[in-house]
């Protein structure tokens, strides 16, 4: 009997959670449109796969920012040597500047204060190491994405509180429900050196407003204790209000803040859709900080080739400008179709205005009000429905009944043959309840304008305009025809 | 003031180790051969540069390695966004081929058995993470790669247990240091998890014999401790003996195999450690499983992997390039070697790796590390070359110094080498013998067969020069 870590024999990869039930079911059997039509369709995977078409224009257009063409090679000899976990100049100014683009240049980032790591997954467990002792805790406000319980736990030890959030004022984190958070880790002996929040949020596909993030902002203040921002969904934001960064918020005249608490965590895998490329960034307002983050880099450092692609191609002014309003269009448009054909069965989501996901609020259809419901719920949802979507409580979701579906990761065919896996199933199951006016996909047209300022009625065509139908209505409620 | 971690506020991070003095010496004034000729010369970096034309080369011929060429671009997006840590599959069958390759297809490695991480450095923090508890300890011979403690410690709580080995018996690892280290270890009330070997070794550029790694093997079933075999110079190897890997090994004697691991990288057999290709490779189940999970944390770019599939899977290319690289270090290590030698400065044998052991103790003032350091500040202020004291690898004699030759072009390096001969001059003027005068530069002519088997004295062509003799000795002329 060999002998390995308890790290090792333990749990803390928490690959036993139902998140990654739905993953196993799909990968026996994906969806293909023509090899598996039957097969089950992804819509558990946060990926954002709408914008790749504009980037291998630019990609052809740009072989320097390869090294391995004609016109890069020359630089491959001293990239491939490249291993200063200081990283490459060109490639901290281009995040650094990209970061500011993607908060409209509201805010200025400081390229030396940008420091690599292993995608978000490596920023997470890196900034744990840095912040807390084992045994000691970090605030997550509910729902919160599954990762955090390996990234944050796993290795490092440390712990995480859960801030109850609640759907009866749309999950928003509240001064109390922080203290109330707070004070029970202190009853439970645990030392809370930190709160993490994730704005835009995952799974919730919101962002924070300003008085809430100042509120946090002197909440953290109060209590001394480290804020850490991941914001990797920031250009993900699609529709008004804007997206305000913690990074504002600390310029704010009428905030008073220890910078030396605050920390972001950012990635380029949502927001540019290379999560393969495992560009993780952490940005701290404290030195120490930096510095500790910077030596430990080296564990999780970005391949220099990948280093080089990125640096030329987010120095690309007109490039990025055009990415980020043509990502945030197509974003915009894929959610409006998706919510309001859901919205046309009866089925309801959070209001959201960012993000790759929805968060479905199926509640009415639980048989009670139990996690086993909601349990039973979503194996029907993949074994009939032929749906991977991700339920609530692995999330950490405290009421039943939510699921979070990803949108932005399959192609327009791929989408229509989902909702109408939804529709047959609703139908299904709900009969007498449907109004005969429903439309079917394919008469479905939606036209917009590119302006971010939209109401709910902007895109439906007057042909299939309905009284009855923009609003979100529960199958369950009494048919109206 | 804001609290942070123990490990944040702490020295695990290893950098205030004389290892990285040499480097912020440089950083501060480096050479250049127009911009700073007198600039110190980076000496201290085991980085292999010798043979990027021939890649370079290949590069040009195969613009489908890449996924922003036209010919590569249709496999940009689903690589872009291609995360799962098993890796991708034609990555893992294109190094587990090449480690096969490196070791003479002796032995085959099962692609599914390997496991990326974020270079050797994330590699060996996670071997530890996945073996050991914090408190617990790997034994380690010396002298051995001061990142070991920060990237088996820092952030794992591991110890390190040092093997002390003795340049009396060319730090050769015995049985019984590796007795000894046990049963100190074990005294100390340290629960020992592991041996740690390099093999080939940095910094010795020594390889071990089969001899030795099977006691190694018998010496870890006995213990039932684990064996990691950091092989990451295994195609540096450039003469004879041919390396035996721990892969071998295991074929040939009776061994428990969920004890052995290996930690493999392309930083320097290939020359990419800015690429953060690091492997692992256990066959233990279980370990491959869990550290699988853990190479989350430091996958290797799909954009690098997708390159590196592509090249390594073309078997012309590797055969030439082993071959051509091991060609290449070697005519490299002759002619650093047999130059110090001409100026009395001997070092280590060896036929690995991309430096050599260098012996300087005659030239310190008395046996101790004090007396190391003042050398080794002479070294770098006065002769201006960062050259790696042998106490940063925690070598327990004083006087040894790591110097690296693969790193730079032909010209540094005679730079370096008339440095070096200048400095020997200076402070041994009497003891040169008047001959040596005539070892300029620009009559030394080498040429070499591509074999590699050879004898020490193949290379030395013109007799005027012959007679590797130290200047202390005294001179007979």
């Amino acid at each position: 009997m060999v002998a390995m870590s308890k790290i090792a024999t333990g749990n803390g990869h928490g690959e036993n959670s139902p998140y990654f039930d739905g993953w196993k079911a799909y990968e026996t059997n994906p969806f293909h449109p023509t090899e598996r039509p039957e097969g089950v369709i992804q819509m558990g995977l946060a990926e954002n796969q709408l914008c790749f078409n504009l980037i291998k224009n630019w990609l052809i257009k740009h072989p320097e920012a390869s090294l391995c063409t004609p016109q890069g090679v020359d630089k491959f000899k001293e990239t491939a040597l490249f291993q200063d976990y200081h990283g490459m100049p060109e490639f901290r100014q281009a995040v650094a500047k990209f970061m500011g683009k993607v908060r409209g240049d509201r805010v200025k980032f400081d390229p030396d204060r940008i420091v690599m790591s292993g995608g978000a997954t490596g920023a997470h467990e890196m900034v744990a190491f840095c912040l807390a002792d084992p045994g000691e805790a970090f605030l997550v406000p509910t729902p919160y994405y599954p990762g955090f319980d390996r990234d944050l736990k796993w290795r490092t030890g440390v712990e995480l509180v859960p801030v109850d959030c609640e759907s009866c004022n749309n999950f928003k984190i509240t001064r109390n429900a922080l203290e109330a958070a707070y004070v029970k880790a202190q009853e439970a002996n645990l030392r809370v050196k930190g709160l993490l929040i994730t704005n835009p949020s995952n799974p919730l596909g919101t962002i924070l407003d300003r008085d809430t993030l100042k509120s946090m902002v002197r909440f953290i203040n109060d209590k001394n204790i480290h804020l850490i921002g991941d914001e990797i969904y920031a250009a993900t934001v699609f529709m008004e209000p804007e997206f305000v960064s913690i990074s504002e918020i600390i310029e704010e005249e009428d905030v008073e803040c220890n910078r030396d608490l605050i920390h972001i965590v950012y990635s380029l895998s949502k927001d540019m859709g290379f999560p393969g490329f495992r560009v993780g960034i952490v940005y701290s307002y404290n030195d120490s900080v930096v510095s500790c983050a910077r030596k430990m880099s080296s564990f999780g450092l970005v391949s220099s080739q990948t280093q080089h692609l990125i640096a030329s191609m987010l120095s690309d002014d007109e490039f990025v400008d055009n990415f980020i309003t043509e990502s945030k269009e197509l974003l915009f448009k894929r959610h409006k179709y998706f919510t309001w054909s859901l919205s046309q069965v009866g089925i309801g989501c959070l209001k959201g205005n960012s993000g790759l996901f929805i968060w479905m609020d199926l509640r009415k259809l639980l048989k009670e009000k139990t996690f086993a419901a909601e349990m039973e719920l979503w194996r029907v949802i993949i074994n009939e429905v032929k749906l991977n979507v991700s339920p609530g409580s692995s999330f950490h979701c405290e009421e039943p009944g939510w699921f979070r579906v990803c949108f932005a990761n399959m192609d327009d065919h791929t989408m229509k043959v989902a909702l109408l896996r939804i529709r047959t199933f609703v139908l299904k199951n709900n009969e007498a309840m449907v109004p005969l006016k429903l439309c079917r996909p394919s008469s479905l047209k939606i036209s917009l304008s590119r302006s971010l300022s939209r109401r709910m009625d902007d895109f439906m065509s007057p042909g299939i305009m309905s009284p009855h139908s923009p609003l979100p209505q529960s199958p369950l409620v009494r048919a109206r025809t | 003031m804001a609290a942070i971690s123990k490990i944040a506020t702490g020295n695990g991070h290893g950098e205030n180790s004389a290892y990285f003095d040499g480097w912020k010496a440089y950083e501060i004034n480096p050479f250049h051969p127009t911009d700073r000729p007198d600039g110190v010369i980076q000496m201290g970096l085991a980085e292999n540069q010798l043979c990027f034309d021939f890649i370079e080369k290949w590069l040009m011929e195969h613009p489908e390695a890449s996924i922003c060429t036209a010919e590569g671009v249709s496999k940009f997006k689903e690589t872009a966004l291609f995360q799962d840590y098993h890796g991708i599959p034609e990555f893992r069958q294109a190094v587990a081929k090449f480690m096969g390759k490196v070791r003479g297809d002796r032995v085959k490695f099962d692609p599914d058995r390997i496991v990326m991480s974020g270079g050797a450095t994330g590699a060996h923090e996670m071997v530890a993470f996945c073996l050991a508890d914090p408190g617990e300890a790997f034994l380690v011979p010396t002298p051995y790669y001061p990142g070991f403690d920060r990237d088996l410690r820092w952030r794992t709580g591991v110890e390190l247990v040092p093997v002390v080995c003795d340049s009396a018996n060319d730090f050769k690892i015995t049985i019984d240091s590796l007795q000894s280290a046990y049963h100190k270890a074990q005294e100390a009330n340290i629960k020992i998890k592991g041996l740690l070997i390099t093999n080939p070794s940095n910094p010795l550029g020594t390889f071990m014999d089969k001899d030795t790694l099977k006691n190694i093997i018998n010496f870890v079933n006995e213990k039932n401790i684990h064996l990691i075999g950091d092989e990451i110079y295994a195609a540096t190897v450039f003469m004879e003996p041919e390396f035996v890997s721990i892969s071998e090994v295991i074929e040939e004697v009776e061994c428990n195999r969920d004890l052995i691991h290996i930690v493999y990288s392309l930083s320097k057999d290939m020359g990419f450690p800015g690429f953060r290709v690091g492997i692992v490779y256990s066959y233990n189940d279980t370990v491959t499983s869990c550290a699988r999970k853990m190479s989350s944390f430091g996958l290797v770019s799909s954009q690098t992997q997708h390159l590196i599939a592509t090249m390594l899977s073309n078997d012309e290319f590797i055969d030439n390039f082993v071959a051509e690289s091991r060609e290449r270090l070697f005519k490299r290590h002759k002619y650093f070697t047999w130059t110090l030698s001409q100026i009395g400065i001997c070092s280590l044998k060896s036929n690995a790796g991309l430096f050599i052991w260098m012996d300087l103790r005659k030239l310190l003032k008395e046996k101790t590390f004090e007396a190391e350091m003042d050398l080794w500040r002479v070294i770098i202020d006065e002769v201006k070359l960062n050259v790696s004291p042998g106490s940063s690898f925690h070598c327990h004699e004083p006087g040894w110094f790591r110097v690296c030759f693969a790193n730079m072009d032909n010209y540094t390096m005679e730079i370096a080498l008339s440095r070096i001969r200048n400095f020997m001059v200076k402070n041994n003027e009497t003891m040169v013998p008047p001959r040596n005068k005539l070892l300029r530069r620009t009559s030394l002519k080498l040429s070499l067969s591509r074999s590699l088997s050879r004898k020490m004295d193949d290379f030395i062509m013109s007799p005027s020069i012959m007679s590797p003799q130290s200047p202390l000795v005294q001179a007979r002329t």
